[in-house]
């Protein structure tokens, strides 16, 4: 308790400008949560994790709708909760807004009073996120007048999010809000998400077992495995840590922010720059100069000691060995790698590595055999 | 020719009169003790909610009698009541109200708790991320979404005192036009071989009780198609 409330005073208070400290210990019968969160007062940051990590009750936690008997929370200098002080701001008085992972509308109020709702009750002077802007930024304008029920599952999550939004929040909370929805609704609503990130300056929390949405969203990641933090950071260097359980390391893989380099229209292929080198794709639709993120799989990546001559694999990198971990069965081993700054991470047999002697600092090809464009 | 006459009329103006006083009596004090128990993870929940069921299963006589004895002179609502000045209650119209706010809580309460219980907890919270205090929350949300279990309780509330007998015979006697009810001037006419009025009264209270219950069944099965 000491070292929340003494020396982390002053370093927490000039951090605070722009940040999120979240510290909580909570237990229940069979569950305990343990966690010490600095987040960034920007941009979209993922808890990541398997159901049951305690990815929700940390949101839930943070919006004040559970309260952590041992507990501190200060969200841009703000202090929110301090369980040394007794201090606990009641939900309705944070200025956050949260999306459930059911839009959960009134179903007695229209679409428009539903919005309405939190709008009215904040100070006009702190409204800072405009009606029209939100109704844009969303697709929602025409659907105003319309009771929650002639909805569709994903026009009901764009209005949920609209809602919360016209609170003008100090930051946005989102709990798994496409867990509830189909793929075709799910790509429907992620577009979305992109704007919200790109058009506001509201930090946003964002809750998901979703590798994909994780990193299609996320420029920052906490990783949570039963109720503890496993690993936070940007999201490229924390999805290329070896040092994950291995519950992670089925799904392990880099994310790589490209931009769109060249169109080949006599293949089909679009060509990616990043720094590290460059991929060829099917052919996109995005316009040269686009920023694309995509997503390259361990398992996806092979080694080899020389550039391979005849071989179908189109993506080729020079890399130089950083470290080998343990993966996720006995057969293997995960090899973090650089090419050029960017991170990357493969998945092969122990067997192979041993043949190929792989160790640190050894300079190899990345063969490439697949990557998923995110977007 | 209808063959009521004025003391008749009196009878179903009072039955009325008590009635919805009654009821807006219960629908104030069951309100909060319904959204208690709707809400409370105390360990007197079960104990709170027994005691508000027992009209539902004692002979009315039983919870006239104790009703009675607590509003006479020496009971505790009886000192009260002398202490504040009002004398004591038992036959009088206040004294029938009083009675009848009793006898008729659990068919208030009961609704009420149930459609409490149906919103959950996610409105409130949804409610509390978007500023909504916890009194403004139930004002703006919960009563809401909440209004056909008042509709039900009302009405299940009226009804019920407009049926009672027991309990206005030991209270209330049998006084015209202070606490003679429509069921207590049936009896009279029966008693009095009045058999013509008994059965006007008797038929009016039998298709006012179909009516009601109509309603009340005909709206729920609506509810059910739209949920």
């Amino acid at each position: 308790m000491h070292r929340l409330s003494e020396p982390t005073v002053a370093g927490s208070a000039e951090r605070a400008a722009a940040g999120i400290q979240a510290r909580f210990r909570l237990a229940y019968a069979g569950f305990g949560l343990d966690v010490e969160l600095d987040l960034p007062g920007r941009g979209v940051t993922a808890l990541f994790g398997h159901s049951g990590s305690g990815k929700t009750t940390c949101l839930r936690c943070i919006a004040g709708l559970e309260r952590a008997p041992q507990g501190r929370l200060a969200i841009n200098g703000e202090l929110w909760q301090d369980s040394a002080s007794g201090l606990f701001v009641p939900p309705h008085q944070r200025a956050l807004g949260y999306v459930f992972q059911e839009a959960s509308l009134f179903p007695h109020l229209s679409v428009r009073r539903n919005l309405e709702f939190g709008m009215r009750r904040i100070e006009p002077a702190s409204r800072r996120v405009s009606w029209e802007h939100v109704l844009e930024l969303l697709g929602i304008g025409q659907l105003l007048e319309r009771l929650p029920e002639r909805l569709s599952g994903g026009e009901r999550q764009r209005v949920g999010i609209a809602r919360a939004l016209l609170t003008s929040p100090r930051l946005l909370l989102m709990d798994e809000p496409l867990a509830a929805l189909d793929l075709k609704r799910k790509n429907e609503i992620l577009p979305y998400l992109e704007r919200l990130h790109d058009e506001l300056d509201i930090p946003l929390l964002y809750v998901s077992h979703a590798p994909d949405e994780v990193a299609r969203l996320a420029d920052h990641v906490v990783l949570l495995d039963q109720g503890r933090v496993v690993a936070q950071g940007g999201l490229q260097e924390t999805l290329a840590r070896l040092d994950l359980p291995t519950a992670f390391s089925e799904d392990a893989g880099v994310v790589i922010e490209a931009r769109v380099a060249d169109h080949d229209d006599a293949y089909h292929l679009t060509r990616l720059e990043f720094p590290g080198g460059e991929v060829l794709v099917a052919r996109r639709p995005e316009a040269l100069g686009q920023r694309l993120r995509f997503r390259v799989h361990a398992r996806d990546v092979s080694l080899a000691l020389a550039r391979a001559e005849g071989t179908s694999i189109t993506n080729l990198l020079p890399a130089t060995v950083q470290a080998l971990a343990a993966a996720d069965t006995p057969a293997h081993v995960l090899v973090r790698l650089e090419a050029a700054g960017t991170p990357l991470l493969a998945r092969i047999t122990r067997r192979s590595a041993d043949q190929l002697g792989i160790a640190a600092g050894q300079r190899l090809w990345a063969q490439i055999k697949a990557v998923a464009l995110l977007g | 020719m209808v063959p009521l006459d004025s003391v008749d009329l009196a009878a179903i103006w009072l039955t009325l009169k008590l009635a919805t006083l009654t009821t807006v009596l219960l629908l104030l004090i069951g309100t909060p003790i319904a959204w208690w128990l709707a809400r409370t993870r105390s360990k007197w929940k079960g104990p709170i909610g027994a005691v508000v069921a027992l009209p539902l299963v004692l002979p009315p006589t039983v919870l006239g009698f104790y009703l009675l004895v607590a509003m006479g002179p020496h009971g505790f609502i009886g000192q009260l009541t002398q202490g504040l000045g009002l004398g004591t209650l038992p036959f009088t119209f206040a004294g029938l109200v009083v009675a009848s706010v009793f006898y008729s809580l659990p068919f208030v309460v009961q609704p009420l708790q149930n459609a409490f219980e149906a919103i959950g907890e996610r409105p409130l919270e949804v409610a509390a991320t978007l500023r909504a205090s916890p009194a403004d929350t139930f004002f703006s949300v919960v009563l809401p979404l909440a209004k056909p279990g008042f509709v039900t309780a009302a009405i299940l509330g009226f009804a019920h005192t407009v049926g009672e007998f027991g309990v206005v015979l030991m209270i209330g006697g049998n006084i015209p036009e202070k606490t003679r009810v429509v069921s207590v001037q049936i009896y009279d006419h029966v008693e009095a071989m009045a058999y013509a009025q008994a059965h006007w009264l008797a038929g009016g209270m039998l298709v006012f009780s179909f009516l009601v219950l109509l309603v009340l069944y005909s709206s729920r099965l609506k509810q059910g198609w739209r949920g």
